[in-house]
């Protein structure tokens, strides 16, 4: 990364700050949660991933459940991500994460559960899956990382790919004429009765890193008191497959992304349920 | 519940010996001709032990929570027929691959496609050959009885912990739908198997590093290592866990070799055949993976000849031809479609094949 290119980042950064004051004056210090292991990340520069899963251990150590916890990850740019996490983790085979932490749900009820799933994974080849777990109302987390592309395959087309966005397999732009209109996925599961929470964050800035905090410890919270289901989306980037640098791609993703995956919650337990 | 006699079907008596081996949990997917073991389950398994019993929304959804609860360390189980088996092989060479243990039961209808809900032994090569992608193996068991279907759930169970590794009940849909006395073992508590702690996802203690379900080893000489332990794992299986029956074998002159429901059948032809003065017994291969290669061959300096008799175009036959090495003439008789051979026809077939054969 060049020097202007740095200098401009934290322009970026400085702006989004002061404008969203999202300072607490709390004084802490920030260190490494105990559940995120020392394993360098593989995720690109700029990456969602990374903070996604630092937002699960910190949730994991606050709520003090490392010992309880087990994670299933999918196959996608996340499917190394139990060799970020210090819990016990099941790798799922592409689109079955859901059905894994199914199974291991059922057997272990007095656990938390959650899967971690990109778009590929949970609206394309396991939609199934996906929706008959959300409808079953498992009393289970899911984590969706929607970055509207398919990451470790090398940028084709995701079901969440944008109307008229580019991927190595939409070359002039998604045609929704011929590939179909970007899949809302997050707003069909809302309408399940069996989701007990469903909302819609991102970690493109550090207010909204703090929401997506919130969201994934609402998730453990209303698992521990057995409310059913609960789904966290967060919108992400991919810097590599959008051939952007992270900060026209974050730049893009407000721009963009946002538009058609607002932001903010879809369903939350009613106030007496609280 | 004590050991007890019953007059069961097939399916329902599997399901019935799930629950009292101690089974955790069941998920599946209805299909005929096995649909009676969910019924069953759903009916009897919660009320008596507890047990976890979910329907799940496909085959592939099961196979994969059969994954995870199996990844948990827990006594998991389902059950389907060819088609949906077919839908299951990712799973179940995902499971090979992590080394999960849990029994799978395929009552196997007639193909290829949507075929028949008829029996059928069609699909031999995709339970012993493979299957799904990759190098594994299942422990394969081939019940000819209901009696056998009853007894390989706690068998299959205890060889599934035994070596860590997925194990399959070939039977087929006249054995899972018809009736029979058997005996019931006594319910054995539902409880967690000693040592999975080591390897299972269950909540990481302090006390031990994390445990990881995976089947993904990106770097070739790490996969390597696990195909070669696997491979190994295979060898040690087939040196100690062949199971075979022989029938009429003492003085046989001539050999049917028969797996499943067909061996019953053969069992008859063979008795009508000493009655005309041919002495034929029928060897009959309980475990298809082990296959009893040795025990076959053994028997190639007492006999002429062999007739391989299955309800398949002729899958098993290929392992006995590699057993006997073309020391003696291997032929072969099949009905397909979910036609089942009657012990009239197979003698007609040992008549045909081997009367007039010099000594």
């Amino acid at each position: 990364m060049n020097e202007k290119r740095m200098i401009e980042e934290e322009k970026h950064y400085e702006e989004v700050i002061a404008e969203e004051s999202i300072c607490i004056n709390d004084n802490l210090v920030y260190e490494k949660p105990d559940t995120l292991l020392d394993t360098p990340m593989h995720y690109c520069p700029g990456c969602g991933h990374g903070v996604a899963h630092r937002l699960i251990a910190e949730a994991i150590d606050e709520l003090d459940i490392q010992e309880d916890t087990i994670g299933v990850a999918p196959v996608g740019c996340s499917v190394f991500a139990y060799n970020y996490l210090n819990i016990d983790m099941s790798e799922a085979a592409h689109g079955r994460a859901s059905a894994v932490a199914t199974g291991i749900k059922r057997v272990l009820p007095e656990k938390y559960v959650f899967s971690y799933q990109g778009d590929g994974d949970l609206a394309a080849i396991g939609t199934g899956e996906t929706l008959h777990t959300c409808n079953r109302g498992e009393n289970i987390l899911i984590v969706f990382i929607n970055n509207g592309i398919y990451g470790m395959t090398g940028g084709q087309m995701a079901p969440t790919t944008l109307e008229g966005m580019k991927s190595t397999t939409t070359p002039f732009g998604r045609d929704v004429k011929i590939m179909g209109n970007p899949l809302k996925i997050t707003e069909l599961i809302a309408q399940l009765p069996g989701v007990y929470y469903c909302t819609r964050v991102a970690v493109n800035n550090p207010k909204n890193v703090r929401r997506a905090k919130k969201a994934i410890l609402n998730g453990f919270q209303y698992q521990k008191r057995e409310k059913g289901l609960s789904f966290v989306e967060i919108v992400s980037n991919c810097p590599s497959n959008w051939k952007m640098t992270p900060v026209e791609s974050n730049k893009w993703m407000e721009e963009n992304m946002f538009s058609f995956y607002p932001l903010g919650d879809l369903k939350v337990p009613e106030k007496e349920d609280e | 519940m004590k050991k007890e006699l019953k007059l069961m079907k097939g399916n329902e008596a599997m399901a019935e010996a799930a629950i009292r081996a101690g089974a955790d949990a069941y998920f599946g997917y209805p299909i005929t001709p096995q649909s009676e073991v969910l019924e069953y389950l759903t009916n009897f398994a919660y009320q008596k032990t507890g047990m976890v019993i979910l329907q799940a929304e496909s085959e592939i959804a099961a196979i994969n929570m059969i994954y995870g609860a199996a990844g948990a360390g827990k006594k998991v189980m389902t059950s389907s027929s060819s088609p949906g088996i077919s839908l299951m092989q990712e799973g179940i060479s995902y499971i090979a691959c992590a080394e999960l243990p849990c029994l799978l039961v395929n009552v196997v209808r007639g193909g290829p496609g949507l075929g028949t809900i008829q029996p059928s032994q069609g699909d031999y090569y995709q339970s012993v050959k493979g299957g799904g992608h990759g190098d594994y193996k299942m422990i394969v068991l081939a019940p000819s009885t209901v009696q056998e279907m009853v007894d390989y759930v706690k068998l299959g169970f205890d060889l599934a912990f035994k070596w860590r590794n997925p194990v399959m009940m070939l039977t087929d849909g006249a054995l899972g739908q018809m009736m029979e006395k058997v005996e019931l073992f006594e319910q054995l508590p539902r409880e967690t198997v000693n040592g999975i702690e080591k390897w299972a996802t269950i909540g990481k203690t302090k006390d031990r590093e994390r445990n990881v379900i995976t089947s993904l080893h990106i770097q070739p000489d790490k996969m390597e290592e696990i195909n070669l332990h696997l491979q190994a794992k295979y060898k040690k299986i087939e040196e100690e866990e062949i199971r075979f029956e022989e029938f009429a074998m003492e003085d046989a002159e001539y050999m049917i070799t028969a797996f499943g429901l067909v061996a019953r059948i053969c069992q008859k032809a063979a008795m009508l055949a000493r009655e005309k003065g041919f002495k034929v017994g029928v060897f009959r291969p309980q475990t298809l993976f082990p296959f009893p290669y040795k025990q076959i061959d053994s028997y190639t300096k007492q006999i002429k000849g062999i007739l391989d008799v299955e309800m398949n175009a002729g899958q098993m036959v290929e392992d006995i031809r590699l057993a006997v090495n073309g020391k003696v003439p291997v032929e072969f008789h099949g009905r397909m479609g979910g036609v089942v051979p009657s012990p009239e026809e197979i003698l007609e077939k040992i008549e045909e094949k081997f009367v007039g054969v010099p000594a």
